[in-house]
């Protein structure tokens, strides 16, 4: 812990704060210099969660980062593992492309967008990495402090009516975290996650079964961020309001809810960890499986693009937890996997809907004053950005579509294929043939192959109406920003088709590291004993 | 006090409950708010009730645990009630816009069918 490089561990964090708070500083109408400093923030983080990436890969444990190198139970601990590496490099992808595509003009629709931005980007880092479970409260406030502005940016009676809901059950959401938080550090006397894992299996029956309400409580609160069913009706509607660059970055935000359950759940509730092993796993299966038909009948019955998109959120968020509900390890290695690719894919779906819907319903993308100091019309100089100019755009956009519906859907030759394969194959028990499969895993199969084709059927329609069917009006028009974020994210999802083998490698190594909780703790608390 | 504490966190939080299921946006705040408060004291609680016990050693002489109250849920709690009280204000905000903008303080943004 003396190399500088070692300080990268806390760049994720640092970085993009700095940078917000200094954003703040410069004046509104400065839009090229703070274009230019939140995109060079947005790489650097990039990076450096490559860089982590690497180093984690290569480790063979975790690596932990003492904060003010207070030893570890009494201080907090910032822990790089396979799982966090990960993503963190899906998570600055995401903002990366979602800042370039907001440069072509959502950062000019109100105040102080980039320091927001990044804001949120540092809550998300924050908490992948941290050890320590009021830390991760505290960056979750982070990360929906700033997105309640997000979702409010752009304005409009749309926005801040979903705005409302989106706030006041994110509200009732950090509530819930703080009863579970105490009734753990109560009934355990630690807040530390490693700590925690290690006290579990000493725990006497009254203080386990007031510590399993209290993990109960936090297991509402990030079933809610991860909008299961029924804690999820809050989610389309505010990401289809939400102007299309924080919508895409909000798709991430679901899945810091996910990141934290398969965290918690496998670190603690693991098969080592005595009387609590494999507590709510049943409900995850449920719920996800509930999750998966609640999605699919939503996308089915979804109007428009963005709140399509919305429901392929669900349907993510849905899979990954029912994948670890059902408890088997190559089938989490499968979904942290598909985890990746449909993310990108879902945040793809968003730009796109905005860039199809705008040629169509001018209002859909329009923002709207509330306030007297807004910007009135921030996109009054839209003439003079320059609009990529190529006759074949509309088949440039439909390739882009193409992807996008066939990563959600699970078709080959994609990622979301090999994802989906990976999880079926670990439930039918592929990898130990040992045994009878559970009437569950069946079930699970099933809703997997049907939310499939009911993913397929409406993106279908969709790209019949928007690439098939002869356009009335003006063509959408591309500009440069966004046809670069665009084929940023369509090159994720293709990079993960191309380079499958080593992803899905790098999947089953961290869904192992996940399974044997031991590694975790030793990698955090022998840091203190040095 | 046990008794005393309890009842009043019931009460706080059932009052919040039944409020942030209320059709208006300016009871939700307060049903917020009163939720807020009860989870707050019901943090503060977790770190078992003393009287006169401070949170702070004392001297180094009177190290003893059992002499003081637990700091850390107090700690825990000022950081909790800045940030609800911060998020409480924007909802406030978010609240007056959408009365404003939507002529109507229904949390749907427009009165129900009669």
């Amino acid at each position: 812990m003396s190399l500088p490089a070692d300080h990268l561990i806390v760049a994720p964090v640092v970085l993009p704060l700095a940078v917000s708070g200094a954003l703040l500083l410069l004046d509104e109408r400065r839009h090229a210099l703070k274009a230019g400093v939140s995109v060079a923030t947005a790489l650097a983080l990039l990076a450096i969660a490559v860089w982590l990436l690497l180093a984690a890969a290569a480790a063979p444990g975790a690596l932990a980062y003492r904060l003010g190198d207070w030893p570890a139970p009494y201080g907090i601990v910032l822990v790089v593992d396979r799982l966090s590496a990960g993503m963190l490099v899906l998570a600055s992808v995401l903002g990366l492309c979602a800042l370039v595509y907001a440069l072509s003009r959502w950062n000019r629709a109100g105040p102080r967008f980039h320091a927001l931005f990044l804001l949120l980007l540092m809550g998300v880092n924050g908490a992948f990495l941290t050890g320590d479970l009021f830390n991760l409260f505290v960056f979750f406030e982070v990360m929906l402090a700033a997105s309640y502005g997000l979702v409010l940016h752009g304005s409009g009676a749309a926005r801040i009516r979903a705005g409302l809901a989106y706030i006041a059950v994110n509200l009732v959401a950090s509530l819930f975290f703080l009863i579970g938080v105490s009734l753990v550090y109560a009934n355990t006397g630690t807040l530390s996650m490693a700590d925690l894992a290690r006290r579990l299996p000493l725990l006497g029956p009254a203080e386990r079964s007031l510590f399993e309400v209290g993990a109960a409580f936090l297991g509402v609160t990030f079933l809610i961020k991860s909008s299961l069913w029924p804690l999820g009706f809050w989610l389309p509607p505010a990401y289809a309001a939400a102007s299309a660059p924080a919508a895409a970055i909000l798709s991430i935000l679901s899945k810091v809810g996910v990141y934290v359950v398969v965290r918690l759940s496998l670190l603690l509730f693991g098969a080592e960890s005595g009387a609590s092993a494999g507590f709510g796993a049943q409900w995850l299966l449920a719920g996800g499986i509930a999750t998966l038909a609640f999605g699919t009948f939503g996308l089915l019955a979804a109007r428009d693009l963005a709140r399509a998109a919305g429901f392929a959120v669900m349907i993510s968020s849905g899979t990954v937890l029912a994948a670890l509900g059902s408890g088997s390890a190559a089938a989490v290695s499968g979904a942290l996997f598909y985890l990746a690719g449909s993310t990108l894919a879902a945040a793809t779906l968003f730009l796109l809907a905005e860039i199809l819907q705008r040629g169509r319903d001018p209002a859909a993308s329009a923002t709207e004053a509330v306030f007297d100091d807004e910007d009135l019309d921030p996109f009054e100089d839209d003439d003079t950005v320059v609009a990529l100019d190529i006759p074949a755009i509309v088949a440039l956009l439909g390739a882009a579509y193409l992807v996008c519906a066939l990563m959600l859907a699970g078709l080959p030759p994609l990622a979301g294929f090999i994802g989906k394969l990976a999880i079926l194959s670990g439930l039918a028990g592929a990898a130990a043939p040992a045994g009878p499969v559970a009437a569950s895993s069946w079930l699970l199969v099933g809703a997997l192959l049907l939310s499939g084709l009911g993913t397929l059927i409406p993106l279908l329609r969709f790209g019949i109406f928007n690439f098939w069917v002869p356009l009335e009006g003006p063509s959408p028009a591309l500009r440069t920003a966004e046809a670069a974020a665009l084929a940023g994210l369509v090159a994720g999802c293709l990079a993960l088709s191309l380079w499958g083998g080593p992803a899905l490698a790098y999947a089953e190594a961290t869904a192992r590291w996940l399974a044997s909780p031991a590694g975790y703790v030793d990698a955090v608390l022998r840091e203190t004993a040095r | 006090m046990e008794a005393v504490l309890a009842a009043g966190i019931g009460g706080l939080a059932a009052a919040g409950v039944w409020l942030i299921l209320r059709p208006r946006s300016f009871q939700v705040a307060i049903g917020l708010t009163l939720l807020g408060y009860a989870v707050n004291l019901f943090v503060f609680a977790m770190g078992r009730l003393r009287v006169g016990a401070p949170p702070v050693l004392a001297s180094p002489e009177a190290n003893d645990p059992t002499l003081y109250a637990d700091p850390l849920p107090q700690a825990l709690v000022l950081t909790a009630l800045v940030i609800s009280f911060a998020l409480t204000a924007l909802f406030l905000v978010v609240l007056l816009a959408a009365r404003g903008i939507a002529g109507s303080d229904h949390v749907d943004g427009r009165e129900p069918d009669r």
